[in-house]
C-alpha cells in the first residue's frame, strides 16, 4: 500500500515534467522508510530533497504534494474511522449504500476504490473528465441503482415516487462527488501532460499569429528551449590541438623529474566564444517574430554571453543596453513603439550601421539579420550586406515570410540572397531554435 | 536507527530535531528543510548538493555541521582547471627522486649482482612497487576525507566552477566512496564522509551528478529566521534595531537590483550600525552605510530615492514586528 502511494506520486511528478530516475525512486523509498509517513511536513521535506532537483521542480513538487497527499491522508484516516464504525464492508461500495449512508467517510473510500478500478492515474486531458466520471459511476453500480429507480417508479404509488425521487437526488450527489474526484485526479496526473501538449502546439504555431495570452506560456517555452541549447553548447571551450608542443608548460610541469621531459604538454587552442550581432527590423508584423527571437537570444546568456542588438525601421539604433539592463517585455515594447513606427528603409538603416557600428563586426561574430526585406522600393544597399559578410564570420538572414513571397512587391530578398551565407524562413519557435542551434554549433 | 560503525563520529545525528538543535548550538540557525536533508543524507549515505544565491550560508552549513559533530572538515575549493592531481592524490616526485638518488649505490649493487641485462631489469621492476607505495602518496582533500578514522565532513565548494570533466570524475567518489589509484588499487573510505557540495549556479550541473545527490535549495531567509541569524551572530544588537534592519533588508530584496543583499551582508550591516552607535534606523545613517549592503554603484543609485520611504516603513512595521517575535527587548 505504502509503496503504491509513493510510486503513484512519482508518476504524477513525471507527468508534470519532473525528471525522476529509477535510482531516485529507490532513494525515495529508502528515505521514507527512515522518516515514515506520520509527519506530513517532514515527509514533504524528505521527498523534496530526494526527488526535486531544481527550483522549478521544487515548485511543481510542492503543488503536487499538496494535491496528492491531501487526498491520501483524508482517505487514510477515514479508513480508520470506518473500521471503528464497521458500517462498511466490501459490498458497501456500491451506490445504494452510499445513498443510504452518505457520510464523507464512505464517499472517499468508495471513490478511492472506484478510482483504482478505472485506472484514474491514466487520465491525461481535461476533456477526459466526463468519461472517467462515467466509468466511476459504472463501477459504483449505477446500473443497479437505475433498476431500483425504475422499480420504484413502476409501483406508481406516492411512496414509490418518493423513493425514486430520493434515489435520483442520491445519484446526483454521487455523480457530483465522482466528478470532483476525477477533476482532482486530473490536476494530479494529467495537467502536466496537457501542458506538454499545449507547448507542442505552441512551438509549431506561427509567431506572427501569437496572441497576448500566449505570451506567458511562450516565455516558459522559450526558457525551456534556451536551457536545452545552453546544456548543449556551454560545454568546454578548450580543445587540445595535437602536435604542437607547449615548451614552457612542459618544462614547468617536468621540473619535478629533474627537467627530463616525461610528461609532455600540448598547446591548447581556445575556441571563440559565440558573438552574435542581431540586426532586427522592428516594424509592423516582423516585430512579433523579433520579439521571440530576441527573447530566445537573451535567455542564452550562458551559451552566448556576447550579444549586440540593433533595431531599425527607418533608422537604426543600438538597443543592446536597454535589453540587457531592463526587464525584457517592457523594454521590447518601448523599442517597438519608438523605433518601429517610421517607414521601413533597409538602405538607410544599413548605412547607419556602417557609420556607427561597423567596427563591431569582426571575424568571430555572426551577423543575424531578421527582416522581411521590404524596403518600400528604396535602394536595398546590397553592397553593404556584401561588405558585412566579408567582415564577419557568417551572415545569416532570417525571413518571416515564406519563400513564395520573396521578390513579390517591394521585397528585396532576391537581391540580398547572393550576398548571404544562409537565408532561413522562420515562422515558428522551432525554426528559431534550429537556427540558433546551428549558429552556436558553428563555434565548436 | 543504530549506526553500523560504532566508532564513527555521526552519533549526533539521531533525529531531525537533534540536527536542528546541534546546529543552533554552534550558531547556525537551521530550518526543518535543511535539517531533514542532513538527516536523510546521513541515513542514505548520499551527498547533499546545496544551491542558492551567494551568501545565504551554504558553505557555513558544512562548517557548522563539522563543528557540531566535532569531525574534521575537509574542504575542496573548486575552480576552473582543477584536476585530480590537486583534488585526490599526487605522487611525491621530489621524495621519490631523492630516495632513488640516496639508494643509488644500493641499486647498483643489486643490479650488478645480476649477470644479464634482462635479469637486472627484472630486479628493478620488482622494486617498482616500493616507489609507488602509500609512503610516496601525497593525499589531497578527497583522499584525506576518505581516510579519516571517525568520518569527516567533506565540503566540495562551488562545484559549478570546476570543469565538466572533473564533475564526471567526482561521480565514482560520490556514489561508492572509493577511489582508484592505479599503482596501489582501490581505496575505500573507512567511514564514508558526509559530503556537501555547494553551487552558485554559474552553470547548470550535469544530471548524473544531480541524480546522485540530495538537493537542497537555500533561499534568502524568512524575516524571523533572518532575525534569529543576526541575533546569533551579533549578540549585542538591540531588538528594535534588529527587527527594523531586517524589515529594511527584506524590502530591499524586492527591488529590481543586480546583486541582492544576502545574510552575510545583513550581518555586516548590523555590525556597522552598532559601531555607529545607532539604536534605530534613520535615513541619513542608512544612506551613508548602504555600501555595506549593496555592492554595485548602479544598485545604490537606483534605490537611493526610495530610502526614505523604506526606512519609514521599516520603523513603522517594527512596532508590529516586535509583538510577533516574542523576544524581550534587551536594550
Amino acid at each position: 500500500m505504502a509503496e503504491r502511494v509513493l510510486t503513484d506520486f512519482i508518476r504524477a511528478l513525471r507527468s508534470a515534467d519532473v525528471r525522476v530516475s529509477t535510482s531516485e525512486t529507490i532513494d525515495a523509498t529508502r528515505a521514507v522508510a527512515v522518516m515514515g509517513y506520520s509527519n506530513r511536513s517532514r515527509l514533504a521535506d524528505t521527498l523534496r530533497c530526494v526527488l526535486a532537483k531544481t527550483v522549478d521542480e521544487k515548485t511543481t513538487f510542492d503543488r503536487l504534494f499538496d494535491l496528492y497527499f491531501s487526498r491520501d491522508s483524508r482517505s487514510e484516516n477515514k479508513e480508520q474511522e470506518s473500521e471503528r464504525d464497521h458500517a462498511l464492508d466490501d459490498d458497501a461500495q456500491n451506490m445504494m449504500e452510499l445513498i443510504d449512508n452518505p457520510s464523507d467517510t464512505n464517499f472517499s473510500l468508495a471513490m478511492e476504490k472506484a478510482g483504482e478500478e478505472v485506472g484514474i492515474e491514466n487520465i491525461r486531458f481535461s476533456t477526459q473528465v466526463p468519461y472517467y466520471a462515467r466509468q466511476m459511476m459504472k463501477v459504483l453500480g449505477v446500473g443497479e441503482l437505475e433498476t431500483k429507480m425504475m422499480e420504484a417508479f413502476s409501483k406508481k404509488t406516492d411512496v414509490g415516487e418518493q423513493e425514486a425521487q430520493r434515489l435520483i437526488e442520491g445519484r446526483q450527489k454521487v455523480q457530483g462527488k465522482a466528478t470532483e474526484y476525477v477533476k482532482r485526479a486530473f490536476e494530479t496526473f494529467g495537467s502536466g501532460a496537457t501542458e506538454r501538449f499545449r507547448n507542442e502546439i505552441l512551438s509549431e504555431k506561427r509567431l506572427s499569429q501569437m496572441d497576448s495570452h500566449d505570451l506567458a506560456r511562450m516565455r516558459r517555452l522559450v526558457d525551456r528551449i534556451a536551457k536545452k541549447l545552453i546544456a548543449k553548447h556551454s560545454r568546454r571551450l578548450k580543445r587540445t590541438q595535437r602536435g604542437v608542443l607547449d615548451v614552457r608548460k612542459t618544462l614547468r610541469s617536468n621540473a619535478g623529474y629533474g627537467g627530463i621531459p616525461f610528461d609532455l604538454r600540448w598547446k591548447t587552442k581556445k575556441k571563440d566564444k559565440p558573438r552574435i550581432l542581431a540586426v532586427c527590423d522592428v516594424s509592423g508584423s516582423v516585430a512579433r517574430v523579433v520579439r521571440f527571437f530576441l527573447m530566445l537570444v537573451y535567455s542564452l546568456k550562458e551559451a552566448a554571453p556576447d550579444v549586440e542588438t540593433f533595431a531599425f525601421s527607418g533608422r537604426l539604433e543600438d538597443v543592446g543596453d536597454i535589453l540587457k539592463s531592463e526587464e525584457f517585455t517592457p523594454a521590447m515594447d518601448r523599442i517597438v513603439n519608438s523605433i518601429g513606427i517610421s517607414s521601413t528603409d533597409y538602405g538607410q538603416s544599413l548605412s547607419d550601421m556602417k557609420t556607427d557600428y561597423w567596427n563591431k563586426i569582426d571575424r568571430r561574430s555572426t551577423v543575424i539579420v531578421l527582416g522581411d526585406g521590404r524596403s518600400n522600393y528604396g535602394d536595398p544597399r546590397c553592397d553593404l550586406i556584401a561588405e558585412a559578410k566579408e567582415r564577419s564570420k557568417r551572415l545569416i538572414w532570417l525571413c518571416p515570410e515564406p519563400e513564395s513571397l520573396w521578390g513579390t512587391g517591394d521585397s528585396a530578398i532576391p537581391q540580398y540572397i547572393p550576398h548571404l551565407n544562409k537565408i532561413v524562413h522562420v515562422a515558428t519557435v522551432n525554426d528559431l531554435e534550429r537556427v540558433i542551434d546551428e549558429v552556436l554549433a558553428s563555434y565548436s | 536507527m543504530t549506526n553500523k560503525n560504532a566508532n564513527s563520529g555521526y552519533e549526533g545525528i539521531t533525529s531531525v530535531e537533534t540536527v536542528t538543535e546541534g546546529l543552533s548550538k554552534v550558531g547556525y540557525i537551521s530550518t526543518s528543510e535543511i535539517s531533514t536533508a542532513i538527516f536523510v543524507a546521513h541515513h542514505l549515505r548520499k551527498p547533499v548538493l546545496i544551491e542558492g544565491p551567494a551568501g545565504v550560508g551554504k558553505t557555513d552549513l558544512a562548517v557548522s555541521i563539522a563543528k557540531y559533530l566535532s569531525l574534521p572538515l575537509v574542504r575542496l575549493q573548486c575552480y576552473e582547471g582543477l584536476d585530480e592531481a590537486k583534488a585526490l592524490y599526487e605522487w611525491k616526485y621530489g621524495k621519490q627522486i631523492l630516495y632513488t638518488q640516496l639508494l643509488k649505490e644500493k641499486l647498483n649493487e643489486i643490479v650488478s649482482s645480476t649477470g644479464t641485462l634482462e635479469s637486472g631489469l627484472g630486479k628493478l621492476a620488482s622494486l617498482d612497487d616500493l616507489f609507488f607505495s602509500e609512503q610516496f602518496l601525497e593525499p589531497r582533500p578527497l583522499l584525506t576525507a576518505m581516510r579519516q578514522e571517525r568520518g569527516s565532513v567533506l565540503l566540495i565548494d562551488e562545484v559549478d566552477k570546476s570543469d565538466e570533466a572533473f564533475e564526471a570524475y567526482l561521480l565514482e567518489i560520490l556514489s561508492d566512496y572509493q577511489v582508484t589509484v592505479p599503482e596501489i588499487g582501490t581505496i575505500t573510505a573507512k567511514v564514508p564522509p558526509l559530503v556537501i557540495l555547494t553551487s552558485n549556479n554559474i552553470r547548470d550541473l550535469g544530471d548524473a551528478l544531480k541524480r546522485r545527490c540530495l538537493h537542497l535549495h537555500i533561499d534568502f531567509p524568512e524575516p524571523t529566521r533572518e532575525q534569529a541569524i543576526v541575533r546569533a551572530r551579533v549578540p549585542n544588537v538591540s531588538e528594535v534595531l534588529l527587527s527594523q534592519l531586517v524589515v529594511f533588508v527584506q524590502s530591499l530584496r524586492d527591488k529590481n537590483i543586480r546583486k541582492k543583499p544576502s545574510i552575510a551582508e545583513t550581518v555586516d550591516w548590523a555590525r556597522t550600525l552598532i559601531l555607529m552607535h545607532s539604536t534605530e534606523l534613520d535615513h541619513k545613517m542608512v544612506r551613508s552605510t548602504l555600501n555595506v549592503l549593496l555592492k554595485h554603484e548602479s544598485d545604490i543609485e537606483s534605490v537611493e530615492k526610495d530610502i526614505h520611504s523604506m526606512v519609514m516603513q521599516s520603523v513603522n512595521q517594527n512596532t508590529e514586528g516586535r509583538l510577533n517575535t516574542g523576544y524581550p527587548d534587551i536594550e
